[in-house]
């Protein structure tokens, strides 16, 4: 891996950092061997996920930024007769569809929904996971056992088909309905995060420094908050990487079965449902959408996994 | 074992019980089950009342539960309740669906655990090698891609398969709708024909999802055992390096494996959801999808819980499978 480009741009990057050290808080060698900037060296570093990163703020910002400037709307159509299925050209640069709609404006406008949906669906999974899991673990007795339990009944339904069920009142309004979506499959994908810090906080409630500030008259909240759930930092980002990547795909899987987002609003799955048929003849109206949805994805996977590398370098190639 | 086993099936009937009512919740929250046939014509209050008596919607929230509840338990299940469409049995419905979606999915899950484990080990043991690099990039990129579009591409090749099959003279091959008819029309060589055409595909795409999640976890967990201090010491001792690699480490690094397959049932009948859709069988994900759109209450909740009872009898394998990897853990 000594690949001279990207010594050069692990160089380059520490060199930024430290500069911008130098200028922030005066030199100080303790300041720079921070825990926090070892782990974002060791991220950037990562070239995977670093390009990830970039490709997915640039998604971002193709979709919202572009779709706001893109010359036809989502909903536009060619009413003049002509104009259906156009193959990528000037000026539809990926194409139409058979309502002569910009297949472009239309891919924008999904992508920003499915990013919507996938940041609103992440944070509200990690947040009550975490949540529930923190309590859990750090009440134990009763608390736990219920919340454990709960947990149990809520992994015994496939997660699609729960959030299809809950959907499925959110259809008969019509109309915008995202954040429904969102909400659904949000609180449909907390349990594996809940799991996981549950069993951390089991382990870092019984540590010392717990029990110090625990004498020291610390509130149940506090010794959460304050000195039990910053040491679960690194998992809680990991998760919450992840857990975006899988509700793009869990999103788009909900809206391709039509029980996800709902006409006139669009997604990334409810196109390529859309256009499942055109594959062979009009490719371009399934490709474009696909891509969208690799490219988001796979981008915040490896964001994940740069991530996790960065926190937990015992695995991995990339040093500190 | 056995007193473990019959335990776990005690402990799992209320579990069992609580998930039914959660489940009926969540199926009183998809509305109104007449609502679309109450619009379609103008219907007097005493046909609404007749037809809510019908299908048992007379009832408050509770009484209701306890109505199906006595009923289900007792085998009778329930029908559609739309009216005016042919009303399909819950049961007899759920029963061929099942059986269509699990010969599905237990193939395409089987197959998935053994290529991911193998590929997962190797991927381990030949660390950063060329090999390891293309696995895990390629286990990478199915992870990150939607089921239903591998669906949509598997469909298109297999049908422009079948076309140039078709122009040098042979059979069309590859079946893109449904299940194979079944009987015994044709030889033997008919037979396999016809099964492999239609399973190849919906197989095919069920495991490009789940290979590539056994081959990154066993990874995973087989990096961790091997740099573990045990393995260390068993090559000291002068032990083979295939011995360390099959007794030493790979036991030991199944247990992980096995708990996100048995975790995995669920998200697996999510996937058939969305194979079944594409290539038209008529299974499981066809059965909640049409039952869903068309709000039926008493189809979803038999949907449900056979799909609750299935995850809970794997986990309650996975707990016995762990039982004989490591003998550390005592079931009883």
């Amino acid at each position: 891996m000594t690949n001279p480009i990207v010594a050069d741009s692990a160089e380059a990057s520490e060199a930024a950092l430290s500069s911008v050290d130098l200028t922030s808080s005066g030199f100080d060698s303790t300041q720079a061997r921070r825990q926090s900037l070892v782990i974002l060296k060791r991220f950037m570093r990562h070239r995977a996920a670093m390009v990830s990163l970039a490709i997915f703020v640039l998604l971002f910002l193709i979709a919202f930024v572009g779709g706001a400037l893109w010359k036809y709307s989502y909903t536009y159509e060619d009413t003049t007769g002509g104009g259906r299925y156009l193959p990528p050209s000037g000026q539809h640069p990926f194409g139409t569809d058979a309502l002569a709609a910009d297949n472009m404006a239309q891919v924008l406008r999904g992508t920003q929904f499915s990013l919507l949906i996938a940041l609103v669906v992440a944070f509200l999974a990690t947040t009550l996971g975490v949540v529930l899991g923190a309590i859990a673990g750090f009440y134990r007795g009763w608390v736990d056992s219920l919340v454990s339990r709960f947990t149990d009944l809520v992994l015994v339904i496939p997660p699609v088909v729960l959030a299809g069920v809950l959907s499925r009142n959110a259809i008969g309004g019509g109309g915008s309905n995202w954040y429904l979506i969102a909400i659904y499959l949000g609180i449909t994908s907390w349990m594996s995060v809940c799991r996981v810090i549950r069993g951390m906080v089991l382990s870092l409630r019984e540590k010392e420094f717990v029990e110090a500030a625990r004498a020291l008259g610390g509130s149940a909240p506090r010794l959460i908050f304050r000195h039990i759930l910053p040491n679960t930092l690194d998992v809680i980002i990991v998760n919450a990487t992840i857990a975006v990547s899988q509700a793009v795909l869990a999103e788009a899987a909900l809206s391709f079965i039509g029980l996800g987002v709902h006409p006139p609003d669009t997604s990334l799955g409810l196109l390529i449902e859309k256009n499942q048929n055109e594959i062979s003849l009009h490719p371009w109206l399934f490709w474009f959408p696909f891509v969208f949805i690799v490219l988001i994805s796979l981008s915040v996977n490896f964001i994940g996994d740069g991530l996790r590398d960065a926190f937990d370098p015992r695995q991995k190639r990339v040093r500190a | 074992m056995f007193r473990y086993i019959v335990r776990r099936v005690l402990i799992s009937i209320p579990v069992l019980v609580l998930a039914s009512f959660l489940c009926f919740c969540l199926v009183t929250a998809m509305g109104d089950p007449l609502g679309e046939w109450k619009t379609t014509k103008p219907r007097t209050p005493d046909a609404v009342a007749a037809e809510e008596h019908v299908i048992g919607y007379d009832k408050p929230f509770f009484p209701r539960y306890g109505n199906w509840a006595v009923n289900f338990v007792e085998g009778n299940w329930n029908r559609d309740v739309t009216p005016g469409s042919d009303l399909a049995p819950v049961k007899k419905t759920l029963g061929s669906a099942l059986w269509v979606t699990v010969k599905l999915v237990l193939i395409a899950e089987l197959i998935a655990i053994i290529i991911g484990v193998i590929i997962g080990v190797i991927g381990a043991v030949r660390q950063y090698s060329v090999f390891d690099y293309s696995i895990t990039g390629i286990a990478f990129t199915l992870f990150s891609m939607p089921l239903f579009c591998i669906a949509i591409m598997l469909k298109a090749g297999g049908i422009q398969f079948n076309n140039w099959l078709s122009s040098i003279g042979a059979d069309r091959w590859i079946t893109t709708a449904g299940p194979p008819p079944g009987g015994f029309s044709g030889g033997i060589g008919h037979l396999i024909f016809q099964y492999t055409g239609a399973y190849l595909l919906p197989v095919l795409c069920l495991l490009a999802i789940e290979f590539a999640l056994y081959a990154r976890f066993q990874r995973g967990s087989m990096l961790d055992v091997l740099n573990a201090d045990y393995v260390r010491t068993a090559q000291a001792k002068g032990l083979s390096q295939a011995r360390v690699t099959l007794r030493h480490a790979f036991r030991n690094a199944l247990i992980p494996v096995v708990t996100v397959a048995s975790l995995n049932v669920g998200a697996l009948f999510s996937g058939a959801v969305i194979t079944e859709t594409v290539f038209d069988w008529q299974g499981m994900g066809v059965v909640i999808v049409k039952a869903v759109e068309n709000v039926e209450p008493w189809m979803v909740l038999g949907w449900l819980m056979v799909t609750a009872v299935f995850i809970i009898v794997f986990n309650l394998i996975a707990d016995i499978i762990y039982a004989f990897l490591d003998p550390r853990i005592r079931l009883d």
